[in-house]
């Protein structure tokens, strides 16, 4: 457990005036992939804002490398931990380079202009996402998918050692979710530790550990090939999925 | 991109230059030959003391405008935002109302208005517009919720625009002079007050320089801003304090102008799609070339009688956003 970049410790959290997390305690270690999956309202991206220090906690505390996040600067936080929100809009009138490059905000002094190391980047980002070359597009003139690969791009081009992404996969098609895991795989191989919440159960059991979130409570965490994941996941999806291997991976089937 | 920026900023001052010439030529008795004027110290006089500083000045105001706009649409996330959404309008009007008011003069009077009268309906409007934010702020409880602001700005507009009304009703005596702070006027802008506005442009131009990333990060929505450690509280507040002062310096020296805050990002916006540093300083300019513009047209069109400047801001802006409208639904549904 020391050698968790980012914890919980029993984070309770409000929306509103409705307690929406009860006590979580989730420990992040370097160099792992984790999803987290859960029915529509569980909590997820809840957590996920709770982790980047987007969101105060009623109770308890989240930690980054053993401090507290609401003592963190706002600069230092955002060096550290990326996070990518759930249908981000706006920004139409900037071209996917500009979006990209607001990734590089917390690395540049105020107002001094973007130096080498933020080009180059910006550069890695936009070519990981498969989005350098309209770099120059404005957003507003994208498809949905090519509009996720800039944001998508806009996260990875902070070079955080923690990246949260919540839904990373919408609107992408087949290549681009591949190019995602490629991107990923290479973060946490670096040594880097990613968050994601995710729908498609087969995607998120690529990762390394699987959190089960269910009513605002950890309903389960554990490695994704491990059987017990795979039951606390039908289980939570009032068994209406089967989780089953094929060709060395597992996939969720739909089970009427 | 900076090139065009810098390509579109010249152009803007161009205009500005070639505006100023006409400005000083254009009279109640239509087109002055500036040689002839010259040689003529009268003429000269009414040149220097009252169609360059109006010109000048209506050129500051339409830029103090131009980039109140910028600032309201970034900030609020919303291309409709404009200048006046904090109930500046409504308190600056109210303020004026309450000072003509107070000097208790006729029309007439009050037209031809003594140097402390002026000082005085500016300083009072100048006054209701920043009380208004602060009305305004206070019931948002701060800066934070930018739809509990938005809000709040609209009742605050109306409920001090029914208090103006109030006013306006009990005393009829000045209701001329309202109609024309409400219409907008250029006409009585002197060299003092050009310096004045001149220094407060100055100012907010180089706080919405400073804070110009705060707004690009903004287009990403207020979460990600946050996470990409923008202390958003502290910096919207400095947003709306700049919104605040712009605003209220052009509302208390040249009444309600229509529609240049609102029109001349969108004017910038077809011309140069860019981050919040050009796009701000390049809707001053285009307000700066808008207003001076309309101030031009003004006196031109019924000489000797005058037209009221914001009719002409919202022809001409107005005109020019429903053909760009028009333009860009026949490309969609061509597509």
């Amino acid at each position: 457990m020391s050698g968790a970049v980012l914890q919980a410790r029993a984070v309770h959290a409000r929306l509103g005036h409705v307690e929406v997390l009860h006590g979580i305690d989730l420990a992040l270690p370097a160099g792992r992939w984790t999803s987290i999956v859960g029915p529509n309202g569980a909590g997820k991206s809840t957590l996920l804002k709770l982790l980047a220090g987007l969101l105060p906690c009623s109770g308890g505390a989240v930690e980054l490398q053993g401090r507290p996040l609401a003592q963190w600067p706002g600069r230092a936080r955002a060096r550290e931990v990326a996070w990518l929100g759930q249908g981000e809009g706006g920004a139409d009138d900037l071209s996917a380079y500009d979006v990209a490059m607001l990734g590089r905000l917390p690395h540049r002094p105020w107002l001094a202009p973007p130096g080498p190391a933020d080009h180059a980047a910006v550069e890695r980002a936009l070519r990981a996402t498969h989005a350098w070359d309209w770099r120059a597009r404005p957003l507003g003139e994208l498809s949905g998918g090519e509009r996720q690969r800039v944001l998508l791009a806009r996260a990875l081009a902070v070079e955080a050692p923690v990246l949260l992404m919540d839904e990373p996969l919408a609107n992408l098609d087949p290549p681009h979710q591949a190019d995602w895991l490629a991107a990923v795989r290479s973060r946490v191989a670096a040594g880097g530790t990613v968050v994601s919440v995710l729908h498609e159960i087969g995607f998120a059991l690529q990762a390394d550990d699987v959190v089960v979130l269910q009513a605002g409570r950890v309903a389960h965490a554990g490695a994704a090939n491990d059987a017990a994941t795979h039951r606390a996941l039908e289980a939570v999806f009032e068994n209406r999925i089967a989780i089953r291997p094929l060709q060395g991976q597992w996939v969720a089937l739909p089970r009427p | 991109m900076n090139r065009r920026a810098a390509l579109l900023g010249t152009g803007l001052m161009l205009l500005a230059a070639v505006l100023l010439a006409l400005g000083a030529a254009v009279g109640s008795t239509g087109l002055d030959s500036l040689r002839a004027v010259r040689e003529d110290p009268v003429a000269w006089q009414i040149v220097r003391d009252i169609r360059l500083p109006r010109t000048v000045g209506a050129w500051v105001t339409g830029a103090l405008l131009g980039l109140a706009g910028a600032v309201a649409q970034g900030l609020f996330r919303n291309p409709l935002a404009d200048p006046y959404l904090l109930g500046s309008g409504s308190g600056a009007s109210l303020g004026a109302a309450l000072a003509l008011l107070a000097a208790g003069l006729s029309p007439a009077a009050a037209m031809a208005g003594g140097w402390w009268l002026q000082v005085g309906i500016t300083g009072a409007a100048f006054a209701g517009a920043v009380l208004a934010v602060v009305f305004t702020l206070t019931l948002a409880r701060g800066a934070q919720h930018t739809l509990r602001l938005l809000l709040g700005g609209v009742i605050v507009g109306v409920v001090l625009g029914a208090a103006k009304d109030m006013v306006t009703l009990s005393a009829p005596d000045i209701l001329q002079s309202m109609q024309g702070f409400t219409l907008g006027s250029t006409s009585f802008l002197g060299w003092q007050a050009v310096a004045l506005m001149a220094s407060v442009l100055a100012l907010c131009l180089g706080a919405s320089w400073l804070l110009a990333p705060v707004l690009d990060g903004l287009t990403l929505g207020e979460a990600t801003a946050a996470s990409l450690g923008l202390s958003l509280p502290r910096l919207r507040a400095a947003l709306v304090a700049v919104l605040a002062l712009a605003t209220g310096t052009a509302v208390a020296h040249a009444g309600l102008i229509a529609f240049v805050g609102l029109a001349a990002p969108h004017l910038v916006r077809p011309l140069l799609r860019s981050t919040h540093g050009a796009l701000l300083l390049l809707s001053a300019g285009m307000g700066g070339a808008l207003l001076m513009a309309a101030d031009l047209l003004a006196r031109w069109l019924l000489a000797p009688q005058e037209l009221p400047v914001g009719v002409l801001t919202a022809l001409l802006g107005g005109g020019y956003l429903l053909w760009l409208m028009h333009r860009r639904s026949m490309a969609g549904a061509g597509r």
